[in-house]
């Protein structure tokens, strides 16, 4: 145990230090489109290690995180484009830019409806949770689909990216580093939650809801709470997004998106909160060079998808810490 | 009330082609425990086949027939190479490996069939119009289409219900040791059955071809309501298959016409027509959240 504990934090220290030394590196080869490359890969990380807190550890299998994506992005879209134009959002308000205002909104925001998606959908478990969660994603989507006030299908330009006091976001390197502490804030925060007293209940109910209530738990109220937390995470990434693409549009709540988001998290390894990191790198590397490789990529991306599934199990960071264990099916959930 | 008759009918037959691809969701699903996201590139692979069948001129039937063996040869294919390793596994890893498979699929007919989509006109004996309401002739096609889908369903519940093949599934469905111990085949039977429901798939595919662009992608847009339909109806519940693919086909199809025009009674035509649709597009989701919020297991929930 001990053994395998010092193997997960060599590994969690090696991804860290290689993210924290890809600008450098960038600008040593004089490819300064790496960092915004990479830093794609950061934000969608920030979202991963937020859905591994849900299907890692409480066992609820999101299939439509993209929606808190989507919709913490449109949170900054739609206030930057009320601050640019100073038309009126809500109530006499002109939206911000302010990225102290925007972010939290949009984590505020992305909880909100967690908490109503997932008053709904938690009371299911099992493959229910996974097709209602998904269901859901497609409201939103459809919803912003047909927002034409907001640019509809057609999504919607962000004029600025958000300001913060004393950063200039539009430097390559600072926008970089932000998105890296902010990664490395949600992966200390969880990790520390994952080790409270919450995040035992919430380990507790992925193993047996039954004992957890016997033992005088509300499981509900404790997997609404993670759920919430899991979204506002989405959000903040969202709101991160729309600042990297300048950019929004429903592309970012389609379903395959949620999928997408599953497959960083499984390819890393859940249940660890670093295999996200590592998941989502990994994506992005196997997208670009099968790219570069083929205009048709997805038909190779998708057997590499089934191979690692069944025969890799335990993602990267399992296989880096010798820790692949089988996920073998957990209780009948379904009935 | 012609138009509305006319509607509901539409309705139905949407309905009907929900039905099947529910029905054999429900049916891999209720029986192997399996969550197969690809059975909309099952879908898919029909619409493709037959469409493609029928313009090199094979005939409807023929074409219809093409549609439906390659659902179910790429059901059967799919069921030994990959399912039958994540019967026992997570049902995370179902959804992902066969996440894996959509990917392969929609790339795959584009690398086939190019990124326009593919059109299927409707056969000639069957382009005319049925007026079996007085005053409202009724495409000949769509009415096929609904008389298909409940003669099928029909059947299917009859295979289940009443033959010795359906009585091998329901009980490998509730012990697949004892079945296999008792001399059934099971993993033949259920290679089977993974192509049965691959071939329903092909069939409500080629049917609802000449409704629908064939493209990259349309199977996920059926599947996705296909699980609506489950997730109301209960899963595992053949009647909730019914129910649920009725609601969903209906409430679609009337909200889609008359929200609208419902909206204009309180709303500027340009806003109504705006909200109208984008209300309607949402409508069936909304219906399900409530559904969900009084009866978290769908309205004819199995197993208490």
């Amino acid at each position: 145990m001990v053994k395998n504990f010092s193997r997960k934090s060599w590994a969690t220290l090696a991804i860290f230090g290689l993210l924290a030394l890809v600008p450098p590196i960038a600008h040593a080869f004089d490819n300064a489109f790496l960092i915004t490359m990479f830093n794609r890969a950061l934000i969608y990380a920030i979202a991963a290690v937020g859905l591994d807190l849900i299907i890692g550890f409480g066992g609820m299998v999101s299939f439509g995180h993209a929606a808190f994506f989507g919709i913490g992005a449109y949170t900054a879209g739609i206030l930057g484009t009320h601050a640019f134009d100073g038309s009126d959002f809500m109530f006499g308000w002109t939206g911000s830019n302010a990225a102290l205002v925007v972010w939290p909104l949009a984590m505020l925001v992305a909880a909100f409806f967690g908490a109503i998606i997932g008053l709904i959908s938690l009371r299911t478990s099992g493959v229910y949770f996974i097709m209602i969660t998904l269901a859901f994603a497609q409201l939103f989507y459809f919803f912003f689909v047909s927002l034409s006030q907001y640019g509809g299908e057609d999504g919607l330009s962000l004029w600025d990216r958000n300001t913060l006091p004393g950063l200039d976001l539009y430097d390559r390197n600072t926008f970089y580093y932000l998105c890296f502490a902010i990664l490395l804030a949600v992966w200390f925060f969880l990790s520390r939650l994952v080790a409270s007293r919450f995040g035992r209940v919430i380990i507790g109910c992925k193993q047996n809801e039954r004992r957890m209530r016997a033992l005088g738990y509300d499981p509900l109220l404790y997997k609404l709470v993670a759920f919430c937390i899991s979204a506002a995470i989405g959000g903040l990434a969202g709101a991160l997004i729309a600042n990297h693409s300048e950019f929004v549009s429903p592309g970012l709540l389609h379903w395959s998106r949620s999928g997408e988001l599953m497959v960083i998290v499984i390819l890393g390894g859940m249940g660890t909160l670093i295999g996200p990191v590592y998941g989502a790198l990994a994506l992005f590397l196997l997208e670009e060079s099968l790219v570069s490789f083929t205009e048709h990529w997805q038909v190779i991306l998708g057997p590499i998808l089934i191979l690692v599934v069944v025969f890799f199990r335990g993602g990267i960071v399992g296989f880096l810490t010798g820790n692949g264990k089988a996920s073998v099916k957990s209780g009948d959930d379904h009935g | 009330m012609l138009l509305f008759l006319e509607q509901l009918l539409n309705g139905l037959q949407f309905g009907v082609t929900l039905l099947l691809m529910a029905s054999g969701l429900t049916l891999i699903f209720g029986i192997m425990n399996l969550i197969n996201l690809a059975h909309g590139s099952l879908f898919m692979v029909g619409a493709y086949v037959g469409a493609t069948a029928i313009a090199h001129g094979s005939g409807f039937f023929l074409g219809l027939l093409a549609g439906i063996a390659a659902a179910a040869l790429t059901g059967m294919a799919m069921e030994l190479l990959i399912m039958r390793r994540l019967y026992r596994r997570d049902h995370l890893d179902q959804v992902l490996a066969t996440f894996g498979l959509i990917l392969f699929f929609n790339e795959m007919v584009s690398i086939i069939w190019g990124r326009q989509p593919v059109a299927m006109n409707t056969p000639d004996f069957l382009s005319g119009t049925v007026e079996f309401i007085p005053g409202a002739p009724y495409p000949a096609f769509r009415l096929a289409v609904i008389v298909t889908g409940i003669v099928v369903t029909g059947l299917l519940y009859f295979l289940v219900m009443k033959t010795r093949i359906g009585m091998w599934i329901r009980a490998g469905a509730s012990n697949r040791e004892m079945i296999g111990a008792l001399g059934v085949n099971i993993s033949l039977l259920y290679t089977v059955l993974f192509g049965f429901g691959a071939a329903l798939a092909g069939l409500a595919g080629v049917m609802a071809a000449p409704f629908s662009a064939v493209q990259s992608g349309m199977g996920e847009n059926i599947l996705i309501l296909t699980f609506v339909v489950i997730v109301i109806g209960g899963i595992g519940s053949i009647r909730g298959a019914v129910a649920g693919a009725l609601l969903i086909g209906l409430t679609d199809t009337l909200g889609r016409v008359y929200i609208p025009d419902l909206m204009r009674l309180w709303l500027p035509p340009s806003v109504a027509d705006g909200t109208g649709a984008s209300l309607a597009s949402m409508l069936i989701y909304i219906l399900m959240a409530v559904v969900l919020a009084f009866r978290p297991r769908g309205l004819f929930q199995t197993h208490g």
